[in-house]
């Protein structure tokens, strides 16, 4: 076309006028913290791998090998897990927080029913490690080793694997199934481990090894001085439950009393019903609303029919009956006794009052400092002992399977620095993905869905599990509601949204995207419009 | 073939005949037997693959034609008068944008007052929107120059009006050779737009300029409306050959060549100028007239050709600037600058007067007389003592300033003068 | 929401794309082949809602043409922008006349098309507000009336901006511009003027008439796509945010315009043959005091001597709204 002068134009032309000129901020795609991610104890990439999952199909594999990275055990932490993650989730300020947890039990049970295995893919380092304990501290520490090509021993004292995943945690909350299969894998990394070897004095095998970790939990059920008559039956939750799971059935009568407010009390407490009490009665000297057991335990136990009575200290067990004292809560919130007493029927006391270490192993170890009964670690998680490392319930800190694992996790990677003599790297943390730097307009409306449950008549009488596993769809659906707080998830949204066309979205499955910063006018609406704020403002220097 | 018919259904004829693809009208007296006419043609079938748009407004007719032209159909639209001015802003775009529309224009007067007479003040008011501006003398070449309009819009990319005089021709019947269509075929090739809306080779139409090419474009289409002054003629040649029939053209002289007093015209006024030059020259008095046919572009130069010799040039005209004068004289002092003639400036047929021979004979003996001063402008059979009674009684108000006196003096003269 | 709902919990219908979606149900503007009708390089302001928009609608139409589209272009910022000689940002053949007259001109374009039976390539005319609802207004109902074979585009931006951002038929009333500003006791723009041309197009009976906002991506495509479907006159009122005339922050544009639709201010509606068949229903109902505050042609609302009872005023224009187009979900209302 023999067109007009400057009337009529050639189409497309404008590209020639780079507007980025203009621009006195420049977009630019970040990563930030999920929360989620923030608070797991065991340092999953929580976000990460529900991207995978969100995928369904082959993403599941993918997602279950993102969690393996950090944490063995998937379809544990999908059942016993107290799901700090939840608590931190974004979404919980939308709607209800993402069933990450059910996602991961999921995950961790296609994993068991696809059977998929991970497999150390580095040479062998030659240096040998020994881990005392076989719980999940342990495990985790051991796999996460052997991942890194060291030569791992576990000597555990008891006759089986899992520690208190399995001598303490009932059947009914976590199938053995599941445990064997989630230890298995870790044996079959080529760790050794030693059962019924129980390590008297850590000094005497040391030498053994290039390092240790320590991780013996605290087994020692915790006795409070009550006064008890001949009659009393009194014993501690602890041992019950691992009596129970040797096989020994603990005779406890049928009006069983409790004593104590955590988790270990509901446990003790559900475990009775189903072996045949016809009352089961909790005594806590504190509130409901104070009371240490995880909100989702408590409900159980209710909904089983177990009993409770609040505001109230044991002073005196006789045969069949329990002198109960009254209290009430100071300004404080610290219980205070009040002078009243009644009087309670009970076969039998159960004492779940917390555990204690059983610190023998390491009398003489050069440099360990023990306080408060549990041994003190640096964040690196080695003892005052050179080479020797710590972890689990035997140090300070909150007392979880997860908690457990991510100190093995974080042992072994100090283990494996300073085994190497190398610094570890150090773990990159971004600035957290706060709720207001969402854009939540974006996300349906979707309800969380609810795990189901076990019939009641079952719960009662039996040892299956009583929380039951999503079905494929509903999984995925939950999987779907995350957020992706902080990370890009492929919305497109910013390619969609720039009046500049200045997003450039690169044609891989991958979804990448660019700021063309020949016309980026800096207006901020790819980040105003990211849903899952992964895109910032940074001022242009001029 | 010769008919017997009434001009705007001889225009009518012509258009269809002419083909357009998309016709945009709005109806308004004197314009409005012409699109009538098209709709009857449009719903028969006599002229097919065309789109009559019955649009809301001129405004809308002009804006059609100009979409439609863009999209690179040959366009067409009639109007008149107000409905010419309700276009105007469009009328410059569609010249601005370079595009082949042709347009008839049934000339009328201005309101207010509102008046639905012949006169040329629309085509005048409209004189430099950058449209060609061709004026037909009689309905045989009113036909004819719509012929031509559509090969000279589309040679060169200009949109062209067909100005004929509302009424005096738009309704006369007379006798009309209409051509027929394979001869019409034959003279107005196919559309080939010079800039198309296309999917397959998109551009964008309708840019904004600035300073700094602003003036060039205008530059540039200055040389289209001059290159246009050399395409009329030969299309005027080539009109000739094939039909047989002198048509069109830059200019009309009349008996000129030795005529030392030449009027000057535009439209059907011509035939009666030409029968009073005809008298005059019966009584030994050396008079011509020179048509206008092209009004824009201004044939200066043919102009100045044509003039060359006279002394004196009335110029008759149906229109003029308020407040400064002839508008057509003004282009033909421009032609004649430097010429020892004068030039007289007459507004004459405004609002459908009808401009008698008898009036004309006594203006152009009156100047042949040396009786009119060539500095001043001139009202033929303007009815002075009504003029001056209400001058009388505006009086009692405010007093007119000097040039206001002029005019009264003005008045005066005329009215001690010959033609009331 | 007047199209098929994707039942994707995440993200659902509300993001442009998302790798989770088939390719099929992704909006055009997250395809990596979208026709970027209006490309870079424009000097249309930071964040320019009405550039914004008329990519989406273009893209969108593109895609339901296959690429056999013109566009018409009424004067205003977006033909200013867009096209300063020597450079184009349009990718698609494109004609700008005048400012009133470009529902005519998208008239006679369909209608050269149609008479050289191109009937295949459609027509889009696009204008601001004030080439809309005020100067081009008789154009548009004429063409509307005529029922010609146009899709015609408002870009409401609620004001003449090219010119420097004063008041046209479609400003609210109390916004401020600059030819309506809160002087000598006034509240800005006054109360009870303006008009609702989509409703007035409603009046008209033609095909199709909808309303939009850049906010709802989704919706704005699909209301395209729909408009594509049917001959004849058809109408898109699109509601893009200024930040410039507004006195926004330029990334509040789609903020701003999701609020407008939110607030009940804006309804977004779609109606066939003069009725209305679909409105979209509020999501998160926010008071209109929301929308304002972030705007400064609102600012004396809220400024030395705040105007509450001029912002009741507004909040019962929306309210207005809600109830005469059931705007509130089942049962809220
Ligand atoms: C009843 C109950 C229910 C619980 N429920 C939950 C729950 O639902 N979710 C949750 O996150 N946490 C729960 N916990 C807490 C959780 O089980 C522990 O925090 C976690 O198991 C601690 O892991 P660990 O590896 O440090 O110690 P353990 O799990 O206690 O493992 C220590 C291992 O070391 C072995 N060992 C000890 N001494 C020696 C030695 N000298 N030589 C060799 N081996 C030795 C022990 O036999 C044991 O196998 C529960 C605890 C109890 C008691
Ligand atoms: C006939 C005419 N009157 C006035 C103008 C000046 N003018 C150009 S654009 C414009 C306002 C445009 O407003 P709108 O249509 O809402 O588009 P916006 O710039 O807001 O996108 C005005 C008044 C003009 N170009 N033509
Ligand atoms: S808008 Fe969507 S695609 Fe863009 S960075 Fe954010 S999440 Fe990723
Ligand atoms: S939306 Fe576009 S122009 Fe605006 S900041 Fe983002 S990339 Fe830059
Ligand atoms: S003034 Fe408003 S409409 Fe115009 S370019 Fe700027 S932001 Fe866009
Ligand atoms: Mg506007």
């Amino acid at each position: 076309m023999d067109k007009p002068f400057a009337i009529t134009l050639d189409v497309g032309t404008s590209r020639a006028n780079k507007t980025g000129s203009w621009r006195t901020e420049r977009a630019v795609y970040t990563n930030r913290m999920p929360p989620c991610n923030d608070a797991c104890p065991a340092g999953e990439n929580v976000q990460a791998w529900l991207y995978e999952a969100e995928e369904g199909g082959a993403g599941y594999e993918r997602a279950w090998r993102k969690i393996m990275a950090d944490n063995p055990f998937p379809a544990i932490m999908g059942r016993v897990c107290y799901h700090p993650c939840e608590t931190a989730c974004n979404r919980a300020q939308l709607d209800e927080a993402v069933g990450i947890n059910s996602v991961e039990r999921f995950v961790g049970d296609e994993a068991i029913r696809q059977g998929w295995t991970v497999s150390v893919e580095v040479p062998p380092t030659g240096k040998r490690v020994l881990v005392i304990g076989a719980g999940p501290s342990g495990l985790s520490a051991a796999y996460h080793l052997a991942l890194r090509g060291h030569t791992v021993t576990i000597k555990e004292a008891g006759p089986m694997a899992g520690g208190m995943m399995r001598f303490g945690i009932p059947r009914y909350r976590l199938s053995r199934d599941v445990l064997d299969a989630e230890v298995q894998r870790i044996l079959d990394l080529g760790v050794t481990l030693e059962l019924d070897t129980k390590v008297g004095d850590l000094e005497a095998v040391r030498q053994d090894y290039d390092a240790v970790f320590l991780a013996v939990g605290a087994q020692l059920g915790r006795r409070a001085y009550i006064p008890a008559g001949e009659a009393a039956h009194v014993l501690d939750a602890v041992s019950m439950l691992r009596d129970l799971e040797s096989g020994e059935k603990p005779l406890l009568g049928r009006r069983v009393a409790v004593y104590g407010g955590g988790n270990t009390a509901m446990d003790a407490a559900r475990t009775a019903k189903r072996l045949g009490a016809s009352e089961a009665i909790v005594v806590y000297r504190r509130t409901k609303d104070r009371m240490p057991a995880h909100e989702s335990e408590l409900r159980e136990a209710e909904d089983e029919g177990v009993l409770f009575k609040w505001l109230s200290t044991i002073k005196q067990v006789d045969g069949g009956r329990l002198t109960v004292e009254r209290m009430e809560l100071d300004d404080t919130g610290f219980p205070r006794a009040t002078g009243e007493v009644e009087e309670l029927d009970a076969d039998s006391l159960v004492l779940a009052l917390g555990q204690d270490t059983d610190l023998s192993l390491l009398d003489g170890v050069p440099g360990l400092v023990v306080e408060d009964g549990v041994v003190a670690v640096g964040s690196d998680m080695m003892t005052g002992c050179p080479g020797v490392f710590a972890g689990g319930d035997m140090v300070p800190h909150e007392r979880s399977v997860t908690v457990a694992v991510g100190h093995g996790k974080r042992a072994a990677r100090h283990i494996d620095a300073w085994l190497s003599g190398a610094a570890p790297e150090p773990v990159a943390r971004p600035a957290l993905a706060t709720f207001d730097t969402l854009n939540t307009w974006y996300y349906s409306d979707a309800p969380r869905a609810h795990r189901p449950v076990l019939d009641r008549a079952r719960r009662e009488s039996t040892f299956d599990e009583v929380v039951l596993g999503h079905d494929e769809s509903t999984a995925l659906m939950e999987a779907r509601r995350c957020m992706s707080c902080g990370n890009c998830f492929g919305c497109d949204n910013c390619y969609g949204v720039c009046p500049d066309n200045a997003v450039i979205k690169l044609d891989d499955p991958g979804g990448k995207y660019l700021i063309d910063l020949d016309y980026c006018k800096g207006c901020g609406l790819c980040v105003a419009e990211c849903p899952s704020g992964a895109i910032q403002m940074f001022p242009e220097r001029i | 073939m010769l008919r017997q018919v009434e001009g705007s259904q001889a225009v009518a004829r012509a258009v269809t005949l002419c083909r357009p693809q998309v016709i945009a009208a709005y109806p308004i007296s004197p314009q409005t037997h012409i699109v009538e006419s098209l709709s009857d043609r449009v719903r028969t079938g006599e002229l097919t693959s065309c789109e009559y748009l019955m649009v809301e407004s001129e405004f809308g007719a002009m804006s059609a034609c100009i979409g439609a032209s863009g999209a690179g159909a040959r366009t067409y639209t009639a109007t008149s008068s107000q409905g010419l001015l309700f276009m105007a802003e469009a009328l410059f775009n569609a010249s601005g944008l370079g595009l082949p529309i042709v347009m008839t224009v049934a000339n009328r007067a201005i309101g207010a007052p509102i008046n639905i007479w012949n006169d040329h003040s629309d085509a005048m008011s409209m004189r430099d929107s950058g449209w060609i501006q061709l004026f037909a003398e009689s309905n045989q070449e009113a036909v004819d120059l719509h012929v031509q309009a559509y090969r000279l819009a589309e040679s060169l990319s200009v949109p062209v009006m067909v100005c004929m005089d509302g009424f005096v021709l738009t309704h006369a019947f007379e006798e009309v050779d209409l051509p027929s269509q394979e001869q019409v075929d034959a003279f107005v090739p196919p559309l080939v737009p010079q800039q198309l809306l296309d999917p397959a080779d998109p551009v964008t139409i309708g840019a904004m300029v600035g300073p700094e090419a602003f003036a060039e474009v205008k530059y540039l289409m200055h040389v289209k409306q001059m290159a246009a002054l050399d395409e009329i003629p030969v299309i005027a040649e080539d009109f000739l050959r094939a039909f047989g029939r002198a048509s069109g053209g830059l200019l009309k002289p009349y008996r000129v060549e030795d005529a030392e007093t030449v009027v000057v015209a535009l439209g059907s006024v011509l035939g009666t100028v030409e029968e009073v030059v005809d008298a005059m020259r019966d009584d030994g008095l050396s008079v011509g007239a020179l048509g206008i046919t092209c009004f824009r572009p201004w044939p200066v130069a043919e102009v100045r050709e044509a003039l060359g010799r006279a002394k004196r040039v009335v110029v008759v005209e149906k229109a003029f600037a308020v407040g400064a004068g002839g508008i057509v004289g003004q282009n033909v002092r421009d032609a004649t600058r430097n010429l020892p003639v004068d030039v007289y400036d007459v507004v004459a047929g405004l609002g459908g007067r009808p401009i008698t021979r008898a009036s004309l004979r006594r203006l152009l003996d009156d100047v042949v007389a040396a009786r009119v001063d060539a500095s001043r402008l001139h009202f033929l059979d303007l009815d002075v003592e009504l003029v001056q009674r209400e001058l009388e009684r505006a009086r009692h108000g405010a007093r007119p300033g000097p040039h206001a006196e002029n005019m009264l003096r003005d008045i005066g003269t005329v009215a001690s003068g010959a033609y009331e | 929401m007047a199209f098929q709902q994707i039942k994707l919990y995440q993200t659902g219908t509300f993001v442009a794309g998302n790798r989770l979606l088939d390719p099929e149900q992704r909006s055009v503007q997250a395809r990596t082949g979208r026709s970027n009708s209006l490309t870079s390089g424009h000097r249309a302001c930071r964040g320019c809602g009405e550039a914004l928009g008329a990519r989406y609608v273009l893209d969108a139409a593109m895609r339901a043409t296959d690429g056999n589209l013109v566009a018409v272009n009424s004067t205003g910022c977006l033909e200013v922008f867009s096209t300063p000689y020597p450079e184009s940002s349009w990718q698609l053949p494109w004609l700008h006349s005048l400012f009133g007259n470009g529902p005519a001109v998208a008239a006679g374009v369909a209608a050269a098309l149609r008479a050289q039976g191109r009937e295949d390539i459609r027509v889009v005319g696009q204008a601001g507000d004030g080439g809309t609802v005020d100067i081009g207004f008789g154009t548009l109902s004429g063409m509307f009336e005529r029922n010609d074979d146009v899709l015609f585009v408002c870009y409401d931006n609620e004001g003449y901006m090219n010119t420097g951002v004063q008041r046209s038929g479609a400003t609210p009333p109390a916004a401020t511009t600059a030819n309506t500003k809160a002087l000598g006791g006034t509240p800005g723009n006054v109360f009870g003027q303006g008009k609702s041309v989509p409703l007035i197009a409603m009046a008209h009976e033609i095909p199709y008439v909808a309303t939009a906002t850049v906010a709802e991506l989704r919706d704005l495509e699909y209301k395209v796509e729909k408009a594509m479907t049917f001959r004849g006159a058809r109408y898109l009122h699109v509601f893009v945010p200024c930040p410039l005339g507004w006195g926004a922050a330029s990334a509040d544009t789609v903020k701003l315009a999701r609020l407008a639709k939110e607030t009940g201010l804006f309804p977004v509606f779609e109606a066939e043959a003069g009725t209305v068949t679909e409105v979209s229903k509020i999501r998160r109902q926010v008071p209109v005091e929301d929308y304002l505050r972030p705007q400064k042609r609102f600012a004396h609302l809220f400024g030395d001597q705040p105007r509450p009872d001029v912002v009741a005023r507004l909040q019962a224009r929306a309210d207005r709204n809600i109830a005469r187009f059931g705007l509130l979900p089942e049962g809220d209302e």
